[in-house]
């Protein structure tokens, strides 16, 4: 491997090459060669796409639909957007040139970033944060520039902190609510003053909202309908989480039509246009998925409650997320890394969960609990990691 | 109905062996609420009985099964009632409904083979006064039952590990 390296330094680009590699590779490896791994460390829904959908695509097939779409996707997908946003979030985006049709939402963060970045240009991004966000906007000339936030406020960013951050080479703020690791979710208050923040400083907010539909007992803000947004959001969402629809790698950004025509610019000659299926199924999800998305949600809920007790009852405190299917409960009382106490419990336990740390530096002294499981596995799951806990604490 | 009872009915539907610590792990719903629900409904009759779904031809064992449809004369006063209900007694019979279309009774029956159904339907069910006449179709495969997909692999493939 040594000899790989030093031949591909001259090939990879430094860009790439300085780029921090992926701090769950190893842990993929691992649980690659173990049977009976409870995994808590998946990132999807465990719920096929609903049959309406996925059959929709299938009639899609046989109809002879494969070919390209326009650039911006489907203008039926658009439309059916426009409406859904118009509905759910009173905002209003014109499907022929607001709306932009992307490969999940990892596509139209890197458009969003190709597009309104110019070298040097910082964006401030909350931490623990998602980790596609600091390389997006690294591959794309820009700096990364992290505002740690705590669990002692739940995790939700403040303004303050934010604006703290500001300099004279900040473009953008970059958030994501509700929160992937943490599941934190921004009251509309809240929001209300980075908007201002946003407004004195002439900065574009990009917004990643794909977990949007998963919020319990609280209320989702699209942060576009917040009063002076709407032109200086640029919203991603999409269809993988709220319609269990990973693997179609169907997203959408909205914005207004300069930002979302600069998008679309880069978009057409990198990408062209999101796959067809996917788009057709995309328009049944939004035209029938709804009760579907609701029943997920309930699901969900139910095992949120299971695992924040759970994790509680064990000494490993956690606040009761808002949002997303994610807890992050701190680790901090038994004193190691995050990353070892990921790997010791997948090797002496069986049950694999991500490293605070894999989300920024903010994020060490907690874990990453994905609660999309089934009820039995969670219940098993909670009686290991209580059993592994229980070790640890004997060894001081 | 409120959320809460709703939501402990829901799980019980999915699970029977669901106990009030599980649904109060899941719910929030204190222990004592739970058991003193399921308690009233099992006293008025809302919770019927708590049963096992059972994947029959993949356990080994043969049994017959065969929808009946029953046309049935209404009488007076009491309209399919009567008949209905008759019917439903014998134990042969799995469930039992009036439904709108061609024919008036639509009934699951039961047996250990063809020849056991063969003959509750003609000595029982056809032979009853108000029954103008049955069409038996025999089940030949099941597919899905309860909400359940019993045959074929509906596995979820998914990475274990996902940032």
């Amino acid at each position: 491997m040594t000899s790989m390296n030093n031949k591909n330094r001259d090939i990879i680009s430094d860009r790439v090459r300085n780029l921090s590699p992926s701090g769950i590779r190893k842990f993929f490896d691992l649980i690659a060669s173990m049977d009976g791994v409870i995994s808590l460390g998946v990132g999807e829904p465990d719920f096929h796409t609903p049959w309406r959908i996925r059959e929709a695509a299938i009639y899609s097939l046989e109809k002879g639909y494969t070919n390209y779409t326009s650039n911006y996707g489907l203008l039926e997908l658009r439309e059916e957007l426009s409406k859904y946003l118009a509905n759910r979030y009173h905002i209003d985006y014109l499907p022929s040139s607001e709306i932009l049709i992307t490969v999940g939402v990892s596509e139209g963060l890197d458009l969003a970033m190709r597009a309104i970045l110019n070298p040097g240009d910082e964006v401030i991004i909350p931490e623990p944060t998602y980790v596609s966000y600091n390389p997006c906007v690294t591959l794309a000339g820009g700096v990364p520039v992290p505002v740690p936030t705590y669990m002692e406020n739940r995790f939700q960013v403040l303004p303050e902190d934010i604006e703290k951050k500001i300099t004279s080479k900040t473009k953008a703020i970059l958030i994501g609510y509700p929160n992937n690791p943490t599941g934190a979710v921004m009251p509309r208050e809240e929001l209300e003053k980075i908007a201002k923040i946003a407004e004195k400083h002439n900065l574009i907010v990009i917004s990643d909202e794909v977990y949007e539909r998963l919020v319990y007992k609280t209320e989702s803000v699209s942060f576009a309908s917040i009063k002076g947004m709407r032109d200086r959001t640029i919203s991603l969402g999409g269809f993988s989480k709220s319609y269990a629809m990973t693997g179609w790698r169907i997203g959408y950004a909205y914005s207004n039509s300069e930002i979302i025509e600069a998008m679309m610019k880069v978009h057409q000659y990198t990408m062209l246009c999101a796959p067809i299926q996917g788009q057709m199924a995309a328009v049944e999800a939004l035209r029938s998925g709804d009760s579907f998305v609701e029943e997920m949600r309930e699901e969900y809920d139910r095992r949120r409650n299971m695992m924040v007790t759970g994790l509680n009852d064990i000494g490993l405190y956690c606040i009761e997320p808002d949002g997303a299917f994610y807890t992050f409960p701190s680790i901090k009382t038994l004193n190691m890394p995050s990353s070892e106490f990921a790997e010791q419990l997948l090797i002496e336990e069986k049950v694999a969960v991500v490293p605070g740390s894999a989300f920024g530096s903010s994020g060490e002294g907690h874990i990453r609990c994905c609660y999309a499981v089934s009820p039995n596995e969670i219940e098993e799951a909670l009686v290991r990691i209580d059993r592994f806990v229980k070790k640890v604490q004997e060894k001081w | 109905m409120t959320d809460r009872q709703l939501a402990i009915l829901d799980i019980l539907t999915n699970n029977s062996k669901a106990t009030a610590k599980d649904i109060s792990s899941m719910t929030g719903i204190g222990e004592d609420e739970i058991l003193s629900v399921i308690k009233d409904y099992e006293n008025q009759g809302v919770i019927v009985k708590y049963k096992t779904l059972i994947n029959w031809e993949a356990a080994g064992r043969e049994e017959v099964r065969a929808l009946v449809e029953v046309r049935v004369t209404p009488q007076r006063d009491f309209g399919f009632d009567n008949v209905a209900e008759r019917i439903a007694r014998f134990p042969e019979v799995k469930s039992l409904s009036l439904v709108s279309g061609g024919f008036d009774l639509s009934v699951l029956i039961v047996g250990e083979n063809m020849r056991d159904l063969a003959n509750f339907v003609a000595q029982k069910l056809a032979a009853l006064e108000e029954v103008s006449g049955t069409a038996t179709h025999f089940l030949l495969k099941s597919y899905k039952e309860d909400g359940e997909i019993l045959a074929g692999d509906d596995d979820i493939r998914r990475l274990p590990i996902v940032p």
